[in-house]
C-alpha cells in the first residue's frame, strides 16, 4: 500500500481504469502487483468454495494421482523397448560362428579392440549373438506401453471432467452466495458504496475468479503430481543425470525472477496507459460537439496522438518482455535436452547405461519442463484471481440488516393511517437528523414533503418503507408498529414511485406486473389505462410485448416514468410514496404524469416529495426539510402566515412563476 | 474483415514481418536440427564409442540452442514492434474517423460503443497480430519443417505421419469446432448473469419496495443455472481435448518403434535415426496442436475486426465544400428554409418544412414535447449535420457552403447534457476561447451566474473539474457550460434546454443578465419551461417536427391553441396564488 501514498489523484483514477480495463480482458499477463494483506487467508478462502466437493476432490486427487502414475511409467517401459531394438541391432554385428553367449561375444570384441563396444554389450540385458530383435519382447513391451497410455488418457479425462463439473458448481454456489447477500444488506450498503464499484464487484472479479478456477487450479493438481512423478522415475533411472535435469530448474528461476516482475511491471504500466487512454477518448465522444464547435478538434487530436504513442511503447514493453518468457523456457528445455543428449551419449558409450534409458530420460525431462512453467506461468493468474476473490469475499462479509422476527404478527388490513411517534432517526451518531417527530395522516389524506436539494426528503421516504431502521419512536401503519411486522409485510402495503425510473429488461407488460405477480392480464391493461401508458405503448414495435432495452433506451424519459407509475398502480398498495419529476420531461408528457399521479392518488394515503406548487398547496399536511431535519409543519396557509422556512422557499422558489403569471 | 484490416495496417511493417519470418524460421531450423544432432551421438558416437564425437556433437548442439534463442527473441522483438504500431495506427484511425463523424454517426453507433472501439476492439486486434506472428507463424513452421525432416531420415514410416497428422487434425477440428460456439453461447450467458446482477443494484429499491427479492432471486439462478449447464459443456469438450491428443502422439511413437525396429532388424535404419524420427513426430503433433489452439482466438479478434472496419469504413456526410466560403454578408442571422431532416429509412421525418428567420440579436425560443425534433432544430445551425432538404442560412450563407472553422468560431453552443472536461473551472472556460484572461472568464461567470458558486470552490477558477463534471452539481455544470458559450463572445448562442436544473429565480436572473450584456447575439433558446421563453422575441412551437405555432408569448396566448394548453399547464395554478 506504500505505493498508493505516492499516487497523485490522478494517477490513482488512471490506475482504477486500467484495473477495470484488465479485469476486462481477462488477461493472465496484466497482473497488478497483488497486495500481499491477507492474501494467504483470500487464497485458501477461495479454495474453500470448492470444499463442499470434498468426495469429488478426493476422486479427483485419486484418479489423477493415478493417471500421472501411469502416464509417468510409461516412457520407462518404453525406453526398456528401445534397449531391446538396440540389443537386436548389436547382436547383428558381424561376429564369428564360435561366438553363442553374451560372454563370447564380449571377448570377441575385446579381442578386436572395440573396447567401447563391448563395454555397452556388457551392460545389456539380454544378448544373444546373431539373434536379432526380440520381436516376441518388444511386442509385449509396447502393448504394456499402449495400455498405460490409453487407461492413462481415460483417467485423466475422466478427472478433468470431475474437476470441470466441481468447478462450475463452485462457481455457481459462489454467485447464488453474492445473490443471497444482496437481498440481506441493508439498504445503507448500497447508500455507501459507489454502485460501478459494486457492480465490478459482482461481475468482473466473479469472472476473473471463475477463471483462475478453470485455467489454473483445475490443472495444477496434476502439474504437481507430475513434476513429483516424473522426478522419482528420473531418480530411479540415473541419479547423475537427474542433476543434469535439475541444473535446469535454477535456470527457469533466473529467467522468471529477472523477466517476470518486469513483464509485470510493464504490464501494470500499460493498464494504466490503456485507462487513461480511455478516459482521454471517452471524454473527447462525450464531448463530440463541444469539442468540434469550439474548433478544438486537433488540440484533442494531438492530446490523443501523445496518450496513444504512450501506450505503444507500453505495451510494446509488455508483449515484448512476456513474449521472451516462452522462448526462454524452450531454450532452458534446450539446454537439458543437449546435456542429457551428450552425458547419456558418454554414459551409454562407456556401458553405465542402456541406449533406452537415456531415451526415456530425454521424454521425462520434456515431460518435467513443461508442467514447471505452467506453474510458474500459473502464479500470475492465482494473484489476480485472489485479488479479485479477496474483493468478494468483503462483500459476503458485510453486516447484514438483521433478520424478521420469527414471532411477527400478521398484517392487518387498513385503510392507511399513518402515525410518526416521536421519531428519531440519523444516518451517523455524530450527526443527529430527525430529533423527536410526531405526526399522523388519515386515510386518504396527501403529505408534501419539500426543501431544498440535499435537505433529506429522501430519509423520510427510507423511514417509511422501512429501508433503514429507526433510533427512537415507532412508525404505525394501521395501528401496526412497522418494526415489528416482516419487512415483506411492512413494504407490500406501500407503492413507490421514484425519480429514478429502474425498469428491467422485459417486456412493458412484465415491467407493470412487477407491482403485483399476481395481477391478471386485465388488470395489468387497466393500470397501464389509468396512467396512460396505453397512449404511447400503440406506437411501439410489439406493443405490451415490446421488449425494453437495457436502461430502458427504447423509452423515453417521461415514457418510463409513466410505466412507474402503472407499476405502482397495479400493486394496489393503501399507502403511496411519490417523487414528483423536476424538468427532465416536456411539459405535455409532465402533465400526463400530473394526471396520472393524480389517478395513482385518489383514496390512498400519499407522501410526496413536492416540486410543483399545485401539488404542495392541495396537500393536507406539509412538511418543511432543512438539512436533514423537519423544520416545519402545517398546510399551505398557515405556513405563509408564519413567514419561517417555508414562506423563505416559496419566495425563493416560485417568485419567479410569479412574475410570469403577472405577464400572462 | 480481420485479414484486411490486419493487412491494411501491418503493411506499413512488412519489413518487420519479413524479419519475424526470416527469425522464427531460423528459430524452427534450429529447433528442427537438434534432434538430428542427437541422432549422430547416437550413430556415430555412441554407437562407435567415439567419445570425441560426443563432446564436438554436443557443443554443436549447444551452439544451435543458443542460436535458436537469439533468433526467438529478435523474432518477438519485430513481431511486438509491428503488431503493437499496427494497434497504435488502427486507434488513431479510429479516433481521427470518429472526430470528423456528424452527430448523426456519433448516434448511430453510441458514443459508448465508439469508446470500446476505439480502445478494447482494438485490444483484441493486436493481440491476434501478436500471437499470430509468433505461435501461429512459428507451429506450422515446426510442424511442416518436422515433416521434411522426418522423411529425411529414410526410415520408410512417413505413413504413420500420414495416418497421425489427419487424425490429430480430425481431433483438434471436431472438439474446436464443437467449442466455438458453445464458447458463444457461454458469453452471452455470461452476459446475461451479469445484466441481472446490475438490474438488481441499480433498482435495489424498487425491488424492495416490491418486495420482490425472493422472485429476484428466482430470476436470477435461472442465468446462473444456465450458465453452468453451458459451462459444464464447455469443460466437458476441453477437458477431451488434452488427453485425446496425448494419446495419438503416444501411440504414433509405439507405432514408430514397433514398425522402426523391423527395419531396424532388417539393417535397412539406424537405431538413432529412429529415435530422431520419433522426435520429429512429437514436434509434427505439438505444432499442429498449437496451431488449432490459436484458431480458437480468430472469432473473438474477428469479431472485434467487424466493429472497428464499420467505424473506419462509415464516411461522414459532413464535408467541407469544395471551395468554402469565408464572407458573411449577414453575421448573426440564422435563417431555415423548408428545412426537413430525416434518418434513412425511417417513416416520419424529424423535421418536415421548417421555415424561420431569426434577425442579429433577436431571441428564437423553440419549445415541444420529447421528439418533437428541438435538438435536432438547433444542431443543424453549427451543421452538427447536414439536412436532407432546405436549407439552413448562417451569417447570410448557406452552412454547406460555409468553411466549417468560420462557422463555428461565430457560434457558442451549450448543449443539453452540460458537459465539462476533467481540469479545472479556468480550463473549461478557456475551451470557449483559448487566451481569455481572467477577468473575462470571471465577466462571462458572472453573466451566467456562477461567479458566486465558483469563487466559494476550493482554489475558484482554478478548483478541480472532474471527469464530465461530476464534481459539481446539475445546475452549477450548466452554468459552467453557459459561461463557456459566453466567454467565446459569438454572433449566435444556442441554448439546448441549459436552464432545466436552475431554479426559477437563477434561471430569471441569467436571462436578464444575457439579454442586458449581449444584446447584438443572436439567441435559440430550447426550452421545458414557458416561464422561461415568455419574453422571446418568437417562440417556435415543434410538434411532431412540424411548426404549430410561431410567434410572441402573447400572440400565441391568444391564437395558438397547443400553446395555451402547455402555458396553462404551468402557469394556472400559480395564477390563482
Amino acid at each position: 500500500m506504500t505505493t498508493d501514498q505516492t499516487l497523485t489523484e490522478e494517477e490513482k483514477a488512471e490506475e482504477e481504469a486500467g484495473e477495470q480495463a484488465r479485469i476486462a480482458s481477462n488477461s493472465w499477463q496484466g497482473v497488478a502487483p497483488g497486495k500481499a494483506d491477507n492474501f494467504k487467508q483470500s487464497f485458501f478462502r477461495m479454495l474453500g468454495l470448492l470444499a463442499p466437493h470434498k468426495l469429488a476432490l478426493v476422486v479427483v486427487t485419486f484418479l489423477g494421482s493415478a493417471g500421472v502414475v501411469l502416464t509417468v511409467i510409461a516412457p520407462k517401459i518404453l525406453g526398456r523397448a528401445t534397449d531391446v531394438v538396440f540389443e537386436g541391432a548389436f547382436s547383428r554385428l558381424p561376429f564369428p560362428p564360435t561366438v553363442t553367449t553374451q560372454a563370447d561375444a564380449v571377448t570377441a570384441l575385446r579381442a578386436a579392440g572395440q573396447n567401447r563396444v563391448a563395454d555397452m554389450v556388457a551392460a545389456m540385458d539380454h544378448f544373444v549373438p546373431g539373434a536379432g530383435i526380440d520381436f516376441v519382447r518388444l511386442g509385449q513391451l509396447l502393448l504394456l506401453v499402449l495400455l498405460l497410455y490409453v487407461s492413462g488418457a481415460l483417467l485423466m479425462w475422466a478427472q478433468g471432467y470431475i474437476i470441470n463439473v466441481v468447478m462450475v458448481r463452485a462457481m455457481w454456489q459462489l454467485r447464488e452466495q453474492v445473490e443471497a447477500k444482496i437481498n440481506r444488506l441493508p439498504l445503507s450498503y448500497f447508500d455507501r458504496v459507489q454502485r460501478g464499484e459494486l457492480i465490478s464487484r459482482v461481475t468482473n472479479d466473479i469472472d476473473n475468479i471463475t477463471q483462475t478456477m478453470q485455467q489454473s487450479l483445475s490443472s495444477a493438481l496434476t502439474s504437481v503430481l507430475t513434476v513429483i512423478g516424473v522426478l522419482v522415475m528420473m531418480f530411479t533411472i540415473s541419479w547423475k543425470l537427474t542433476l543434469v535435469a535439475l541444473v535446469s530448474l535454477p535456470l527457469m528461476a533466473v529467467i522468471f525472477g529477472v523477466i517476470g516482475p518486469r513483464s509485470q511491471k510493464a504490464f501494470g504500466i500499460q493498464w494504466r496507459k490503456v485507462g487513461r487512454l480511455n478516459a482521454r477518448v471517452e471524454e473527447s465522444f462525450s464531448g463530440h460537439a463541444l469539442v468540434k464547435v469550439f474548433g478544438r478538434r486537433r488540440e484533442f487530436q494531438t492530446r490523443f496522438r501523445a496518450d496513444n504513442e504512450e501506450l505503444y511503447q507500453a505495451s510494446f514493453k509488455a508483449q515484448f518482455l512476456s513474449g521472451i518468457i516462452w522462448p526462454g523456457m524452450s531454450f532452458v528445455g534446450n539446454l537439458q535436452y543437449v546435456g542429457i543428449a551428450v552425458i547419456g551419449g558418454l554414459m551409454v558409450a562407456n556401458g553405465t547405461m542402456s541406449l533406452g534409458s537415456v531415451q526415456a530420460f530425454i521424454q521425462y525431462s520434456q515431460m518435467f519442463s513443461q508442467p514447471l512453467s505452467q506453474l510458474g506461468g500459473m502464479a500470475a493468474v492465482v494473484q489476480s484471481g485472489t485479488a479479485s476473490a479477496e474483493r468478494v469475499f468483503q462483500l459476503l462479509d458485510e453486516d447484514e440488516q438483521d433478520p424478521d422476527a420469527q414471532d411477527a404478527p400478521a398484517a392487518v388490513d387498513g385503510n392507511g393511517t399513518i402515525v410518526f411517534e416521536h421519531v428519531r432517526f440519523s444516518y451517523s451518531p455524530d450527526k443527529p437528523l430527525i430529533e423527536d417527530l410526531s405526526f399522523t395522516v388519515r386515510p386518504g389524506q396527501t403529505v408534501a414533503i419539500v426543501g431544498p436539494t440535499g435537505a433529506g426528503k429522501t430519509t423520510l421516504v427510507n423511514l417509511l418503507m422501512r429501508f433503514y431502521e429507526l433510533d427512537g419512536g415507532r412508525i404505525l401503519v394501521d395501528g401496526q408498529d412497522i418494526a415489528t411486522l416482516t419487512r415483506h409485510d411492512a413494504r407490500a402495503r406501500t407503492g413507490m414511485v421514484l425519480q429514478d425510473t429502474w425498469l428491467f429488461s422485459d417486456t412493458i407488460r412484465e415491467n407493470i406486473r412487477y407491482g403485483r405477480q399476481s395481477a391478471t392480464d386485465e388488470e395489468v391493461l387497466a393500470a397501464a389505462r389509468a396512467t396512460y401508458v396505453d397512449r404511447f405503448v400503440h406506437s411501439l414495435p410489439h406493443g405490451y410485448d415490446t421488449v425494453l432495452e437495457e436502461d430502458a433506451a427504447n423509452l423515453s424519459a417521461g415514457e418510463r416514468q409513466l410505466v412507474t407509475i402503472a407499476r405502482a398502480f397495479v400493486a394496489q398498495p393503501s399507502v403511496l410514496i411519490l417523487d414528483e419529476a423536476t424538468s427532465s420531461v416536456d411539459t405535455r408528457t409532465e402533465r400526463l404524469l400530473q394526471h396520472a399521479m393524480a389517478t395513482l392518488r385518489e383514496g390512498r394515503t400519499s407522501f410526496v416529495i413536492a416540486h410543483r406548487l399545485s401539488t404542495i398547496r392541495d396537500a393536507d399536511l406539509i412538511l418543511v426539510m432543512e438539512h436533514g431535519a423537519i423544520v416545519e409543519k402545517g398546510n399551505h396557509e398557515g405556513l405563509i402566515a408564519s413567514r419561517g422556512a417555508y414562506h423563505r422557499l416559496y419566495q425563493s422558489q416560485f417568485a419567479g412563476a410569479l412574475v410570469d403569471e403577472e405577464v400572462a | 474483415m480481420l485479414r484486411r484490416l490486419l493487412w491494411r495496417y501491418l503493411r506499413p511493417y512488412r519489413w518487420l514481418l519479413v524479419g519475424v519470418l526470416v527469425f522464427q524460421f531460423a528459430s524452427a531450423l534450429a529447433m528442427l536440427y537438434l534432434p538430428r544432432l542427437n541422432a549422430d551421438i547416437i550413430d556415430k558416437g555412441v554407437s562407435t564409442g567415439d567419445t570425441a564425437y560426443i563432446w564436438r556433437t554436443g557443443g554443436l548442439m549447444l551452439a544451435v540452442s543458443l542460436g535458436q534463442i537469439a533468433a526467438a527473441i529478435v523474432a518477438t522483438y519485430f513481431a511486438a514492434r509491428a503488431s503493437m504500431q499496427a494497434g497504435r495506427d488502427i486507434r488513431d484511425g479510429v479516433y481521427e474517423r470518429v472526430s470528423g463523424f456528424s452527430e448523426r454517426e456519433i448516434s448511430q453507433f453510441g458514443a459508448g460503443s465508439l469508446i470500446t472501439r476505439n480502445t478494447n476492439d482494438v485490444q483484441q486486434v493486436q493481440m491476434l497480430a501478436m500471437m499470430g506472428s509468433t505461435m501461429l507463424v512459428s507451429a506450422p513452421m515446426l510442424a511442416i519443417g518436422g515433416i521434411i525432416m522426418a522423411l529425411r531420415q529414410d526410415v520408410d514410416l512417413s505413413w504413420l505421419i500420414a495416418v497421425s497428422v489427419p487424425v490429430l487434425l480430425l481431433i483438434a477440428g471436431l472438439v474446436i469446432s464443437r467449442m466455438v460456439p458453445l464458447f458463444r453461447s457461454y458469453q452471452g450467458k455470461l452476459d446475461a448473469v451479469n445484466r441481472v446482477m446490475r438490474e438488481q443494484l441499480t433498482g435495489v429499491r424498487v425491488v424492495r419496495a416490491f418486495v420482490r427479492e425472493v422472485i429476484e432471486a428466482e430470476r436470477f439462478r435461472l442465468a446462473n443455472t444456465d450458465i453452468m449447464v453451458v459451462g459444464r459443456k464447455v469443460g466437458s469438450l476441453f477437458v477431451l481435448l488434452f488427453p485425446a491428443v496425448m494419446l495419438v502422439l503416444n501411440v504414433t511413437t509405439i507405432g514408430v518403434l514397433w514398425f522402426g525396429a523391423k527395419q531396424v532388424d532388417a539393417g535397412t535404419v539406424q537405431i538413432g535415426t529412429l529415435l530422431a524420427f520419433m522426435q520429429y513426430v512429437g514436434q509434427i503433433l505439438f505444432g499442429v496442436l498449437m496451431a488449432s489452439f490459436m484458431t480458437v482466438m480468430i472469432p473473438r479478434a474477428a469479431v472485434s475486426a467487424e466493429r472497428i472496419t464499420e467505424v473506419l469504413n462509415s464516411k461522414t456526410t459532413l464535408v467541407e465544400a469544395d471551395r468554402p466560403v469565408h464572407e458573411q454578408p449577414r453575421p448573426g442571422e440564422i435563417a431555415f428554409e423548408d428545412v426537413t431532416f430525416a434518418y434513412p429509412e425511417a417513416e416520419h421525418p424529424v423535421l418536415d418544412g421548417i421555415t424561420f428567420t431569426a434577425e442579429p440579436g433577436q431571441t428564437i425560443a423553440v419549445i415541444g414535447s420529447t421528439g418533437a425534433g428541438k435538438t435536432t432544430l438547433v444542431s443543424l445551425i453549427p451543421r452538427l449535420f447536414d439536412t436532407t432538404g432546405g436549407t439552413v442560412r448562417v451569417d447570410g450563407v448557406d452552412v454547406r457552403e460555409l468553411e466549417m472553422e468560420t462557422l463555428w468560431s461565430g457560434i457558442g453552443l451549450v448543449p443539453q447534457r452540460a458537459f465539462l472536461f476533467a481540469g479545472t473551472v479556468a480550463s473549461n472556460l478557456r475551451l470557449g476561447k483559448e487566451d481569455a484572461d481572467d477577468g473575462e472568464l470571471w465577466e462571462a461567470l458572472a453573466i451566467a451566474q456562477a461567479s458566486d458558486f465558483v469563487s466559494q470552490m476550493d482554489g475558484g477558477l482554478d478548483a478541480k473539474i472532474a471527469q464530465g463534471g461530476t464534481n459539481v452539481s446539475g445546475g452549477q455544470r450548466q452554468r459552467l457550460a453557459i459561461a463557456r458559450a459566453v466567454l467565446r463572445r459569438p454572433r449566435i448562442l444556442i441554448f439546448d434546454d441549459s436552464f432545466s436544473a436552475l431554479d426559477l429565480a437563477t434561471d430569471a436572473r441569467l436571462r436578464q443578465a444575457l439579454w442586458r450584456e449581449l444584446p447584438q447575439v443572436t439567441k435559440v433558446v430550447v426550452a421545458q419551461r414557458v416561464s422561461t421563453v415568455t419574453d422571446a422575441d418568437a417562440i417556435l412551437i415543434l410538434e411532431d417536427g412540424r411548426i404549430a405555432g410561431l410567434g410572441t408569448h402573447a400572440e400565441l396566448l391568444e391564437s395558438n391553441r397547443t400553446y395555451r394548453e402547455i402555458a396553462e399547464s404551468q402557469l394556472s395554478v400559480e395564477a390563482g396564488a
